[in-house]
This record gives structure tokens, sequence and C-alpha cells, in this order.
């Protein structure tokens, strides 16, 4: 166009994280802007509001230091685009995509749009490979699938950042010997939360497979908009034009939702739950929604967002919308963490609802789903039996509660807890579900067909 | 005169345009150069607030508006099963055809091929008397659906003069010509119905035959209608969406409507990739040549799915008008909300509740309405129905929230699941205590002339189980099991049986994701059957420990999936020999008292 670079200095407003720009004639929505101060400083931003003259604009890296007079407004004639290539892999940038580990601009083979496009529904490919992880929790109750969207549903201090390193570092579909290639968005998360992640890829040989996008604790808030797109966009590339197949992690989302928020009460919109806008849904979607496969292409995004849930409440906003649109959820409990059990998964809330079709027979195992429904039922009862025994006591038991009972430590003991260096076997998985079970009256299996039963069940004298 | 106006002002979805003093409400408007698809929501003087359909990013102001002079409309006509389509009615594989695997904007697709030819075989001759609705002839769309060809209901109706003999035609050949009042007009195997227009009936019927799930704790406990509603609320992961799937692909409906509302791309594509390979239990052919989907997936522009719940019940009323049973899901109405109050929003409406616009209320109302049984327009005739079902996904899985109790007033079949029940993994997580079915009455009569007499005293007894269960449970989280008598103990086994080997039901377990009528009455009298017994064998002296260690129970409870349809005369047998164990013991016990 005509007019694309057009230089408009009449800035009216500069309100939180949004500058107010007057007598624009041809901006587009969405498009992207730099701005630059009366000190030569630029920074870029993006259009959220356009007509009557009038331009709202969302700058990435904060309004600190902008004047109203003097400053200058850029628009450059089309949306946010970051450049994608090969060569990303084994490079560390900033949240806005440029490099900060001292190497230069990586030669782009192509700029793509950040925020993507939606993928047709009609194209997907449904996500049925078995991904293994090497946890028994995961790949016996909550089988992670390739194209899945799983999130980590955390607490303050919780070791979700070393269960995530853990599930990167030993992930793979078995038989199929190929290496995910890892995309890590750190999103406002502390600079030693993002040194663990990075230090545990550099150890494991995975970082020349890996790109990290850090926005860290300190750096602008309203970059935490862009720095999951950013990444995305690398991931789509890598595994849709690469044949990859990608492992992106997004930590922390709760920095993002609150980025997005401060916007949202910037431009005075009607708050939808604790102040979060109402289309917080939307937009979260319009993330997670950037996971899968598609047809005819070998590659796959695999996504793990990570969220910390205000004073740990699944029902706040944040995990509440994310579990709505993800596929499933892996919940951490305070009471296993603080009983010193990694991983302190909190079962019973977690979920993953494409497992039924990444497991059975030609899969995994063909007792593999009635294995993990019984697990859920009787550590449910476990749970119930525990508290029960609380209050009456353990004299006031029946018998087959007692069972239960030992039934809840062996799951916790013997099943759940590993080590975070523990890589264990799809195999060994299974047998240590069995040896739990086998805690318990045969008559009490009610999940499991007879043939399973008969084939595995041990019982004790 | 259409409005030719300008753009004003972009905020996301919601455009101003002004110069469009000739738009309507509600009238369809091409958006920008791109031809975005949008609907006037709103018009101040010549200034009119337009929703775009399409992703607006790069658009700019001072680009045209161009009125369509018709409100948001879809094409009806015979083509329409099998297919995916957006919340606009653009069929998704014709977008991929152009785009690629990601949607792009400004695509211009039909909803139908117009080119392809049908055989069409006239019901009506020359002279014939037609009134609006009445059907012209027919056409094969699948093997399971007979495509009817009628007049709109909107037609003036008259005289046939002429209609076309049996034979190939595509979508555009006038199919026949009609004369009313001295003027002619041709029909042809499609029309346009606006999709916020309900389509009329000549006269609604009682709901009073159930809709068959195949789920027991839908069709035994909380049963609905064909031509009722139902709503299901429940928080993330306690299986809305499963029990959604479920029902589009068991119900014994001949049309199903699947709208994806602001939900997964893969949750669209599992019906996709599964619906083919699986059969329908009452036809033997595959479940999608009865079912027609609308994705607007949630990372898909907000706009259109607001329009998708119409889209897909103007589709459905039409089937209903051929005389076949539809039965529409909608996952999820709460993101239906979650776009009006987007919208709403944009428009700097006054909000009511958390945000959502005061006429919430009214237009969930609308929707809901458009549900019922009737008899069609015209002639000859047609009886049909459109069941309504809708999820709900309350935030924080709160039942109080503004969509969940206003959808509430407009429905009589209420599934409540239950966060804590989909914990213990107990699926479908229908909480019995707080679901509720309006149509049990009504639709009694079904059961008891199609599977038995003893249905309704059975499901009575059966609910009372569970009914009392519910009550002695707070007495044992006080004080523990051991505080009750023997005969509540009873109870307690009872209701776990019933929980188990009825209420939960897998969904993926290739004998248990469906359970037929006659299975669910014989599964339910088996367990109600043994409670019977058991009360007397306790009043006659057998100790609690002897039926509960009974190894029938495991084999009982198991039933579900382990015994066919096929061989579903194994569980009169299972019944038979529970009465006889319980016989046994009865003796042994009257033999130890007298030896």
């Amino acid at each position: 166009m005509v007019e694309v670079g057009v230089e408009y200095t009449r800035v009216s407003e500069i309100r939180g994280p949004l500058l107010i720009v007057e007598g624009v004639s041809r901006a587009s929505f969405d498009e992207l802007v730099e701005i630059e101060t009366i000190d030569g400083i630029k920074r870029l931003g993006k259009v959220l509001e356009v007509g009557q003259g009038k331009a709202v604009i969302q700058v990435f890296e904060g309004t600190t230091g902008l004047s109203v007079k003097g400053t200058r407004a850029r628009f450059l004639g089309k949306t946010m685009e970051v450049p994608v290539s090969q060569e990303l892999l084994g490079r560390i940038f900033d949240g806005l995509g440029r490099p900060i580990d001292g190497l230069p601009e990586p030669i782009a083979e192509e700029f793509r749009d950040v925020n993507g496009a939606p993928i047709n529904p009609e194209r997907r490919e449904y996500p049925r490979d078995f991904i293994q992880t090497g946890v028994s929790v995961i790949d016996g109750m909550l089988t992670l699938v390739r194209g899945q969207k799983l999130p980590i549903f955390s607490g303050s201090g919780m070791p979700h950042n070393i269960l995530a390193a853990q599930i990167a570092r030993q992930a793979t579909v078995v038989g199929s010997g190929e290496e995910f290639a890892v995309v890590f968005a750190a999103i406002g998360v502390q600079y030693s939360e993002a040194q663990y992640f990075k230090r545990s890829l550099e150890e494991s040989g995975a970082l020349r497979r890996s790109t990290l996008f850090l926005n860290l604790a300190d750096d602008p808030a309203i970059e935490r908009i862009i720095t999951p797109r950013v990444a995305l966009t690398v991931a789509e590339y890598l595994a849709f034009d690469l044949n990859m197949h990608v492992l992106v992690i997004l930590t922390d989302m709760t920095n993002y939702a609150e980025a997005l928020r401060e916007i949202s009460a910037a431009r005075e919109e009607v708050p939808g739950r604790k102040g979060y806008p109402g289309y917080l849904y939307t937009d979260l979607a319009t993330i997670y929604e950037r996971a899968g496969r598609i047809k005819n292409v070998k590659g796959s995004i695999t996504q793990m967002p990570i969220l910390s849930m205000p004073a740990d409440d699944i029902t706040h906003p944040i995990p509440d919308l994310t579990g709505y649109i993800t596929e499933g959820q892996i919940v951490l409990s305070r009471d296993l963490f603080r009983r010193d059990i990694y991983p302190p998964v909190g079962v019973l809330m977690s979920l993953s609802r494409l497992m039924k079709d990444g497991v059975g027979e030609g899969k995994t195992r063909a007792d593999h789903m009635e294995v993990s429904n019984q697990l859920y039922d009787a550590y449910a009862r476990a749970q119930e039996v525990r508290a029960l025994s609380e209050i009456v006591g353990k004299a006031g038991l029946t018998g087959v509660d007692l069972k239960y009972l030992d039934f809840g430590d062996a799951f916790e003991q013997h099943f759940l807890k590993q080590a975070v260096d523990e890589n264990r076997t799809l195999e060994e998985t299974l047998r240590r579900a069995w040896d739990v079970l086998s805690t318990l009256p045969e008559g009490e299996l009610t999940k499991i067909k007879e043939v399973h039963i008969k084939k595995y069940y041990k019982a004790r004298g | 005169m259409v409005a030719r106006g300008r753009i004003i002002w972009i905020s996301g979805p919601a455009v101003k345009a002004d110069g469009m003093s000739e738009a309507k409400m509600y009238e369809t408007v091409y958006v920008g150069e791109s031809r975005l698809i949008g609907e006037v929501i709103r018009l101040t003087g010549d200034t009119a607030f337009i929703q775009v359909y399409e992703s607006t990013s790069g658009l700019r102001p001072g680009e045209p508006v161009i009125g369509t002079g018709n409100p948001l409309s879809v094409l009806l006509g015979p083509g329409m099963i099998g297919r995916i389509y957006d919340g606009i009615q653009r069929p998704l594989d014709d977008i991929a055809k152009s785009s690629g695997a990601f949607i792009s904007r400004g695509i211009a697709v039909d909803p139908v091929d117009k080119k392809k030819r049908y055989r069409f075989t006239p019901t009506v001759k020359v002279g014939d008397e037609l009134s609006a609705g009445s059907k012209l002839g027919e056409v094969d769309e699948t093997p399971l659906i007979k495509h009817h060809i009628m007049l709109p209901p909107d037609s003036p109706g008259g005289r046939v003069v002429a209609v076309e003999k049996e034979g190939d035609y595509d979508l555009e050949h006038p199919i026949a010509t009609l004369e009313k009042d001295g003027r002619r007009y041709e029909a042809k195997m499609y029309h346009y119905w606006p999709v916020r227009r309900p389509r009329p009936l000549k006269e609604k019927l009682d709901p009073e035959i159930p809709l068959i799930t195949g789920q027991r704790v839908i069709d035994t406990l909380f049963p609905v209608a064909k031509g009722g509603t139902a709503a299901i609320p429940g928080g993330f992961g306690t299986g809305k969406t499963v029990t959604m799937h479920q029902i589009a692909k068991w119900a014994d409906a001949q049309v199903v409507i699947y709208i994806g509302c602001g939900e997964r791309g893969n949750e669209m594509t599992e019906v996709l990739v599964e619906f083919p390979h699986l059969t329908d239990p009452r036809s033997g052919r595959p479940l999608m040549e009865r079912t027609v989907l609308v994705a607007n997936t949630s990372n898909m522009p907000v706009a259109a799915r607001e329009a998708s719940i119409y889209t897909g019940v103007t589709m459905g009323e039409y089937y209903r008008d051929m005389g076949y049973d539809v039965v529409l899901v909608a996952d999820s109405t709460s993101r239906w909300a979650e776009a009006l109050r987007e919208m709403s929003g944009r428009l700097e409406e006054m909000p009511a509740e958390e945000g959502y616009p005061s006429y919430l209320a009214s237009r969930l109302a609308e929707f809901y309405e458009r549900a019922g049984r009737g008899i069609a327009l015209g002639t000859p005739e047609r009886i049909g129905s459109v069941t309504l079902i809708g999820a709900v996904s309350p935030s924080g899985a709160d039942f109080t929230e503004p969509v969940t109790t206003h959808t509430i007033r407009f429905i009589k079949t209420f599934w409540g699941l239950d966060t804590r029940l989909a914990y213990s993994r107990h699926y479908p997580a229908i909480n019995w205590m707080i679901s509720y079915s309006g149509y049990v009455d009504s639709i009694a009569k079904w059961w008891m002339k199609s599977v038995s007499e003893e249905w309704f005293k059975l499901r009575e007894e059966g609910y009372y189980i569970l009914q009392r269960e519910d009550t002695l449970k707070e007495i044992v989280r006080l004080l523990g099991p051991e505080a009750l008598p023997d005969e509540e103990k009873l109870v307690l086994e009872v209701a776990r049986m019933i929980k188990i080997g009825i209420l939960q039901q897998a969904a993926f377990d290739k004998i248990d994701t469906y359970c037929s009528p006659t299975k669910q009455f014989k599964l339910l009298k088996l367990m109600v059957g043994f409670y019977r017994e058991a009360q007397k064998a306790l009043k006659a002296g057998i100790s609690l420990a002897d039926i509960r260690s009974m190894q029938i129970i495991t084999r009982m409870i198991k039933a579900k999936f382990e015994i066919s349809e096929e061989e579903i005369s194994k569980i009169d047998a299972l019944y038979d020999e529970m009465i006889g164990e319980f016989k046994a013991l009865t003796t042994r016990e009257v033999k130890q008292v007298v030896g």
C-alpha cells in the first residue's frame, strides 16, 4: 500500500499499556506498529482498535518512558511476523523472538504471522500415537498421545518444571525411535526456573533440537501476549513444514492471562469473572488449539502448558477455562507434595481425554484401559476409607475397607512414586499396576474383564 | 436497493460502517475488499454495527460494506447429510480445497454441490392443489435418508401446472411449476430459509415417545422424549462431550445434527473419523449417513459461533418437516452465550450478570422453544420431531452461574454432571440426586407397552434404593458403616451394585457402549430382584456377611459388559441362578436351625 510506513506523531493519550494516536487515516486492525521515543528507542505494538481518526495501540514492551510529545508511531502495513527456519533449533530468543544467546539473527526461510490461522477440523488427523514418558502415573493412567494438549495445573513451589523437564527428556514413541524437538516458552517466569529447564535440556543433549523463548519475570508484561504465539508459530513451522514431532512447553500461562487482564482493564472493558475479560476463553483457545496433527503431514505438535493455580484453586478462571479447552489436565497435589511423593500427581483430579485412543490392544496392551479405570476406582475408594478411618479409627472399618487402606499406600509408594531420573518402560508400569491391584480381593476388580484377571492377577495368600 | 457503506471503525469482530441507511436489521453484508461475511446487529442513523464472521485482521477504515438485502440464511436441499460445515454453512472440506489445512478468509462456497444430480421421483401430479410446505417428490440422499422435496413454509402454494417425471436432475433444475392467483413460479430441489426464524409447524404434539439413547442412566432414570429438551451442565472433565457423542451415536433418531460450538477441533475430527465406521444398531448403516456436523471450534471467529446454533437448528427443523425424528446436540451453549457476551460488550451494552447481556435468557428461551414434535405444513401429513440437547459449561463447575440457571428454566430434562463422580471415574458422571426428567410419566406408557409392564415399578424401586443410600451415606460419614443395622447396610450394598452395574457405562467398551431398552430393563430387574430376595433372606435370619459373599454379585455387576445384546437371555439365566442361590442359602439356614 502507498501509505505503508506512514508515521503519525499526534499521541493523545498514554494509559497503562495503551497508546492512543489521533489523526490516523489508514491504519488497519491488528497492524504492527513501530513506536519511536524522542530518544530514538524503538518499541513494537499492535492496533487493537481503529477508526474515526483514532488508533488504539497496545505496546508490547510497555509504555514506561513514552511521552505524549515526541513519540512517533509508524504503521508497518502488516501484522506481527516472525522469521522461521530450521536454524532456530538450538537457539535462545527473547519473548518477541530476538536472539539473546549472543549469536546473529538466524537466516529466515520465511516470515509467518504470529497469530496463525485455525486448523480446519476437517483436515485434522485424530491423535492416537502413544507417547511413552517413562513416568508411571502418566503412561499408566494419563496417557499422552502425539498431537495432544495436556496442561499441568500446579501451585507455587510445586515441581511442575521438574516434571515437565523429565517428560521432555524421556518422551519417545515406542518403536519409532524418533525424538521430539522441544519448543520452550517461558512466560514471566523467574530466571532460575528458565535456567533449570535449559540446563536439563543441555545435559540430556536435547538442546540442539530445542528452541527457547524467554520472557522472564522482569521482562515487560505485555510482551507475554506475544511470547506463546511466537513459540507456536515456530512450532507449527517445524511440525507442519519440516515434519518434526514437536513438544511445546508453555510456562506459566497464569502470567499470560494476567497480562491479558491488564490490557482489558486499560481498555475499560466489561469484565467477566475475577476481572478477566469475557473473551479469555476464546483468547486461550487461539493458543491451545494450535496443537495437533494434520492429515498427510508427518509432524505433530504436542502441547504441555503449565499454569499455577492461584491459591491452588482449580475453579479459578485460568485453570477452569484451560481445562475446558485442553484435552485433559495433570493436576499436582499439595498433599502428596508435602508427603514428599514425586511426581505429586493428584490422579483423581487429573485426566487424559485422548488416552482411550492411544492405548489398548495393538497400541499398548489389551488390559491397559481397564487397569487404569480400576486404579482410579480403587484409589477413589481408598481416599474415602482414609477419610472415614480418621473419624471412626481403623477398628471401625470392615475387612474390605482395610484392604483399600493398604491399596492406597501401595499405590502411592509402589506405583506413583518414582525418581526424577527414573525412566520406566510401559511393561514395568503395568507390572507395578497389577502388583498394587493384587492387594485387593479379586471380586473387587469390577472394571476388569475376566480374561485379563486370569492372566495378570496375582492372588495374595 | 442494497446498502453500500464504508467502514469507519474496527475492533475485533465488531465493525461500524456509515452510509448504511438502506440496511436492515440482521441483514447479511459483505465487509471489506476481501468480502468477509457479516451481519447487521444494530442501526443508528446511517451507521450500522456489524458482527463479522471471519477474522478482521488487516481490515481498514474506508473499505466498502455491501448489503445483500437478505437475512442470514441457510440452503436447504439434498446433499447436507454426512457433511461438516462451519457456523455459517460453508462446507469445511471445500474450504480446505481452496485454503489448505488452515482456514483463511473470504472464501465463498456453496453449502451443497448444486451440480450433483439426484434421482427425483415426483409425488404430485399436474392439477394438484398444494399448500405451503407440501411435498413435491423425493430423492435418495443417503441409503438411510429419503429426502423430501418440499415447498418452503412461506411459499404461496397453488396448483401444479407442470412437474418433472422421474429422472436425474441437478439442484438448479426446476422440477415443478405452480400457479397461484394467475402467477406462475418454479420450484427447485432446494430453498433458502433465514436461520433466526423458526420453521412453522401446522400443529404441535405432545412428546410421549422416549428418545432411546442406549445410555442406561438416561433412558432408565432420566429420559428425554422425542421433541423434548435436555441440558447437560458440567465442569471440565465430567464427560459432557463423551455423553453428547454417545447420544449422537446411539439415539434412535433418523437424523442427527451435531453442533460443535466453540469447542475442541479434535472432537469434531473424532466424529468425522469415527462415525463412518460405526453402524447404527437399528439400520446397520454407517452413522455418518444420518449425521450433519456444524463445527465452529473455539479458535474460529467468535461471531460465527453465535450463528452456528441457528444454522444447526434450522437444518434440524427442515428434516423434521420431512417427518423425521431429529436430534440436535449443541456442545456447548455456554460458548454461544459467551459469543453473545463478547458482541454485547463491543456494542457497549449495559451488562446483566457476569457481563452477559440482559437478553441472554430470552435468547436461550427462543432456542429451546424450537424443539418439538408436530405435524408439518402441507400435504401429505408428516409427523416429525426435533429434540434439543444442550451442553452447558459452567465456569468453575458452579451451577448457579447465569447460563446454567437460565437454561434450566427452559428445559425439561436435566442431567447434572458431578465433578466428584468424575474424579472417581464414575461415568457417565450424571448425578442421580440432582438430575431430573419431566417426561417420565408421559413416556412410561411406551416402556410398559414396548418392554415390560413392570418397568415403572422397578424403576421406582431402583431409584428409591439410590435415594436411601444418599441419606444413609451421611450417617456412615459421621459414624462409620458399622453404626447401621443390616437392613440398611444391604441398601448400601445394592446401591453399589446399581451404581456400578447399571449407572456406570463404559462409552469405549464395545459391548457396554450401547444398551438396548430390553437389556436395560433386564439389568434393572436383576438388581432390584436381588434386593427383594436379600431383604427376604435377612428376615429369614441369613447374615449379611453370607449375602455379601455371594459369588454371583460380581457376575451380576459385570453382566453389562460381559453379556452382549445377542446373548441377552443369559441375563435371565443369571436372574434365575440368583434366585436359586438365595433359595439354597435359606434352605441351608433352615437345615442348620433344624439340625
